[in-house]
């Protein structure tokens, strides 16, 4: 796939993330999103023997991936990439519910709603002046800014623990996390 | 955020605006993505912003705005003026963002209902507003007239936190009728509200603003992370973090606080921080860390020669920590027994504490909130003056977090003076349902006896009836006795485990449906405004408007409302606060903008204390900090002794029950929970996270803080665990009991979204991993998924 020009991505700061979920159910808000379509989620991981234990979230949604299983995967051609930018965007028109991405996608991004018979995902707020999950999180641990630059951040990382390898899809998302939960 | 962080955050959305506009300007006229407009665009094609509020009861309030189409809410956005690391925006939590479905919630209450079954059984008939209250204004004029009005309860509500709340517009009808049976102390801050003033005269905490000074942080059951407490104080904790402080966590589990702030995660068994705390106090004398300037200059009682005048010898703290009084040296190896940390990470502990200065001790509400939870208090309080942290930037002592004095004084509906000046102490109004003639000042009664029992409960936004107490089991007998308790009227926005026990049960209507203000309590300096954008669904009413006609019908419906309509109300609430502080805006300005902020300001509690301590005593009868009071010496009561003490807890590690039951339930607050009763439903009956979840509940009362078992008010003798009862028997159906958590006592951590279902064994059976599988629905959530 040809690369964006200016590929842009989210930058996650893992370390100030409470798991409060608030990113969510702001997500879930505009999204109009009902139970179980959860385009944004916030998920635990935790690891150690007692009393050495750790814990830590991460906030997720799509991550616009470099590589995207689910525009080379879809049989209707409801994602496409845009070349400006690499946000990968969901056309619910054109999706015929087959849910090939949901099995595809090493994220659980694509959220199929049986009611709509379709699958709804992240298309980053396009339109928004900022995506609402990075206006919505009360520790400002989300933000979105260009690739390159995110991910030259110090303490930028996407190679976690509990991560598929990010070689599988390139995802755009760079984390800040605690050591224990680097790869 | 430092500044650069948040000039590049800056620098990042207007990067951000500039990439969306540029690659959407081409597909611009069929909507970017080719299927129309996305939702939210459309601010300015026919969609309102209006200010509303996130008026339920953690510490802060939270500024909304209501997006509106066609007299509809499309969404819920956030305060959106400029981020500044001086004044970041009040940005709402989960709790107000998902104030959509809470207003649309299929379970909410809709109609005026009378009980047709037992009591408690759950079974009503719908009945008109009419005869409602009609029957409220015939039973309350019955009981009043044969037991009086000091039979009348108006229980601890705190799910409508309004200016113009239920419970205070119950308590203005009742004024006028001759007044009702008052109470005092809190669910959340009994033992902290009480025993502070003894030792420094009145209670206070250093700002959040503060935190970024101190060199350590110390979390004693508190836990902000999953109980939020107030708008921004997990933002300020994590750039205090960020700036360099070392974080210590003392909690039983690995909460989110722990999980995402703690250096160091110290896991004591529940009610045994007192204990720490005089081992740490050994460690400081031991190792002389103590700072004797500080000591000797503002504190009585620490050590023999800074005792008050006609007291033996052997009664300072000093002597208590060294065993001079009782033969028992308070080690750290003493303490590793009782609390389960081990001796040298309660060494290093106090060294931390002795030498990295300033350091913050900030207490949550759990470690006070169970039998003797005044001692850590004031142990707590002795530990920040061992080490010269009072009155510092940077340093302080947070009892209970909040109760700060900087409110905006901005006051709420007039309630007017209440007649019946006897008040019992809140947790005891089940015995004064069935002993309260014969309560006596030893029960904490002031101004008794009590003339007559409890016969009629106003229970208004509030799941204290059921849920919040403790023994359920026999708070529920006595509810169920109609011979006891002869009326019970309930409102509420859901069926909660209180609700089932009312006579009329009330449908009221929620924030959003009508105007009001939001005052948080928690020491930042604003207010919020709540537009009315919806009419309530149904015959949903605010409490205010029901209670105006059962004064009608009392014949007191002139002097209740004096003719105003609520708005008329709030505008008399602004008028004063302007007489009081000229920069509170307009009424109309206060309406458009939806919310009056000061500036936060750097607060040291104690500061002037400290630094002019001629001028500005502490207002105790020393003058100065009383690490031992004689006031408490005086009473003589063996549970709050002269000295901070740890006393074993009943119920607790070291009582023999302990031997036959060896797991303790530690209710967690979780931010869930919060939103369970704050504003939404937890779970779905089917253990799906709570942040996938849209059903509200009951508005009951609050919670924010940390349970601990044997939880209970002194002077109760009953163990809690509040709601556990109702519960079991009907998962997430009202009030904030959904999460009873439990688990080991070696504090296994359980995530965010785990609880204990009815049906399903307790959580510590599983591997952690396994409960967060279960916890978030299973293999749904896998991440492939």
């Amino acid at each position: 796939m040809t690369p964006a020009r200016a590929q842009i991505g989210f930058f996650v700061d893992a370390t100030r993330c409470i798991n409060c979920k608030t990113c969510e159910i702001a997500c879930k808000d505009f999204n109009d999103a009902p139970v179980g379509r959860r385009i944004r989620k916030v998920r635990s991981f935790e690891g150690g023997e007692f009393p050495t234990v750790f814990a830590y979230n991460l906030s997720m949604s799509c991550n616009h991936c470099e590589q995207p299983a689910c525009v080379e995967g879809c049989p209707a051609g409801a994602y496409s990439k845009r070349a400006a930018d690499g946000i990968v965007v969901h056309d619910p028109e054109k999706c015929i519910g087959c849910r090939y991405c949901t099995w595809l996608c090493p994220y659980g991004a694509p959220q199929y709603d049986a009611r709509e018979g379709r699958v709804r995902k992240c298309n980053l707020c396009v339109g928004e002046a900022t995506p609402v999950c990075v206006a919505a999180c009360p520790m400002r641990a989300i933000e979105v800014g260009p690739l390159a630059e995110i991910a030259a951040r110090p303490g930028s990382t996407i190679a976690l623990r509990d991560l598929p390898s990010p070689e599988l899809t390139r995802p755009s998302i760079r984390y800040r996390v605690r050591k224990e939960a680097q790869a | 955020m430092n500044t650069n962080e948040h000039d590049r955050a800056l620098v990042d959305r207007r990067l951000f605006l500039k990439l969306s506009g540029a690659a959407g300007a081409g597909v611009a006229a069929g909507g970017i993505l080719g299927h129309g407009p996305p939702a939210g665009v459309a601010a300015g094609s026919g969609t309102r912003i209006v200010a509303v509020a996130c008026n339920h009861n953690c510490g802060g309030r939270c500024h909304l705005k209501a997006h509106i189409r066609d007299g509809v809410i499309t969404r819920i956005s956030t305060d959106d003026s400029p981020d500044t690391a001086g004044r970041p925006q009040l940005r709402a939590c989960m709790k107000g963002r998902a104030m959509r479905s809470r207003l649309r919630n299929p379970a909410r209450l809709r109609y005026p209902m009378k009980r047709v079954g037992e009591r408690g059984e759950g079974k009503f008939q719908r009945i008109s507003w009419d005869q409602a209250t009609e029957s409220i204004a015939a039973n309350l004029k019955r009981v009043v007239e044969r037991h009086g009005p000091a039979s009348v309860y108006i229980q601890y509500a705190t799910g409508d936190c309004g200016a113009i709340s239920g419970h205070a517009a119950a308590q203005r009808l009742m004024n006028l009728m001759g007044g009702y049976l008052a109470r005092y102390n809190s669910y959340s801050s009994a033992c902290l509200s009480y025993t502070a003033p003894f030792v420094t005269g009145y209670r206070d905490t250093n700002s959040y603003q503060t935190l970024v000074a101190s060199k350590l942080i110390i979390l004693n059951g508190f836990n902000p992370a999953e109980t939020i407490f107030e708008t921004n104080s997990n933002y300020y904790l994590a750039r205090a973090r960020e700036a360099g402080a070392r974080v210590v966590v003392i909690d039983p589990r690995l909460t989110e606080t722990a999980a995402t702030f703690a250096d160091e995660w110290l896991p004591l068994k529940p009610t045994t921080d007192a204990a720490l705390f005089v081992a740490m106090a050994h460690v400081l004398i031991a190792e002389k860390l103590c700072n004797r300037e500080f000591l000797d200059k503002y504190c009585v009682g620490f050590d023999e020669e800074h005792m008050p005048a006609g007291v033996p010898a052997g009664h300072s703290f000093e002597s208590y920590v060294l065993g001079r009084s009782d033969g028992v040296e308070k080690t750290p190896e003493w303490a590793a027994g009782i609390t389960g940390i081990e001796a040298h990470a309660i060494r290093n502990l106090a060294r931390a504490y002795g030498t990295l200065h300033p350091a913050q001790l900030l207490q949550g509400l759990g470690p006070q909130r169970h039998a003797h939870g005044e001692e850590s208090v004031r142990a707590g309080i002795a530990l920040a003056c061992m080490t010269g942290n009072l009155g510092v930037p940077g340093g302080g002592w947070g009892g209970g977090e909040g109760g700060r004095r900087l409110e905006i004084p901005i006051g709420g509906l007039p309630t007017g003076a209440n007649p019946v000046k006897t008040r019992i102490p809140v947790f005891l109004w089940t015995d004064a349902i069935v002993r309260g003639t014969e309560m006596t000042a030893a029960d904490g009664v002031e101004n008794g006896p009590l003339p007559s029992n409890i016969k009629f409960i106003f229970n208004l936004g509030s799941n204290t009836l059921v849920n919040q107490h403790a023994d359920v089991n026999r708070t529920v007998r006595i509810l169920r006795d109609e011979g006891l308790v002869e009326f019970i009227v309930v409102s509420d926005h859901f069926l909660t485990p209180s609700a089932r026990f009312a006579d009329i049960l009330l449908p009221a209507d929620n924030s959003l449906e009508r105007a009001d203000i939001g005052v948080p309590w928690s020491g930042e300096r604003y207010v919020v405004f709540g537009n009315k954008v919806v009419e309530p669904p149904f015959e949903c009413k605010h409490d205010y408007w029901w209670l105006s006609r059962v004064a009608e019908r009392l014949g007191l419906g002139k002097a209740f409302t004096e003719g105003k309509t609520e708005e008329q109300w709030l505008e008399q609430i602004v008028g004063d606060a302007r007489q009081r502080d000229p920069g509170f805006p307009s009424y109309e300005e206060l309406r458009q903008r939806g919310f009056y902020r000061k500036d936060p300001e750097e607060y040291v509690a104690f500061e002037k204390e400290i630094r002019d301590p001629a001028r500005h005593p502490f207002p105790t009868p020393s003058g100065k900090v009383e690490i031992f009071s004689k006031t408490l010496y005086d009473m003589n009561r063996p549970g709050i002794p002269g000295v901070p003490h740890y006393i074993p807890a009943w119920e607790g590690p070291e009582d023999e029950l302990a031997l036959r039951y060896p797991l303790q339930v530690h209710r967690a607050a979780l931010q869930a929970a919060d939103a369970f009763h704050l504003g939404r439903r937890s779970v779905d009956g089917r253990g799906r996270p709570a942040a996938d979840v849209d059903q509200p509940a009951g508005r009951g009362g609050a919670r924010h803080r940390e349970r601990r078992p044997g939880e209970g008010v002194q002077p109760s003798r009953r163990a809690a665990d509040a709601g556990a009862r109702d519960q079991a028997r009907s998962p997430g159906r009202g009030g904030h009991s959904a999460r009873r958590v439990v688990h080991a006592r070696q504090g296994r951590r359980l995530p965010a979204g785990m609880h204990q279902r009815a049906d399903q064994p307790a959580g510590h059976a599983a591997g952690a991993r396994q409960c967060a599988a279960y916890a978030s629905g299973g293999s749904e959530e896998g991440l492939g998924k």
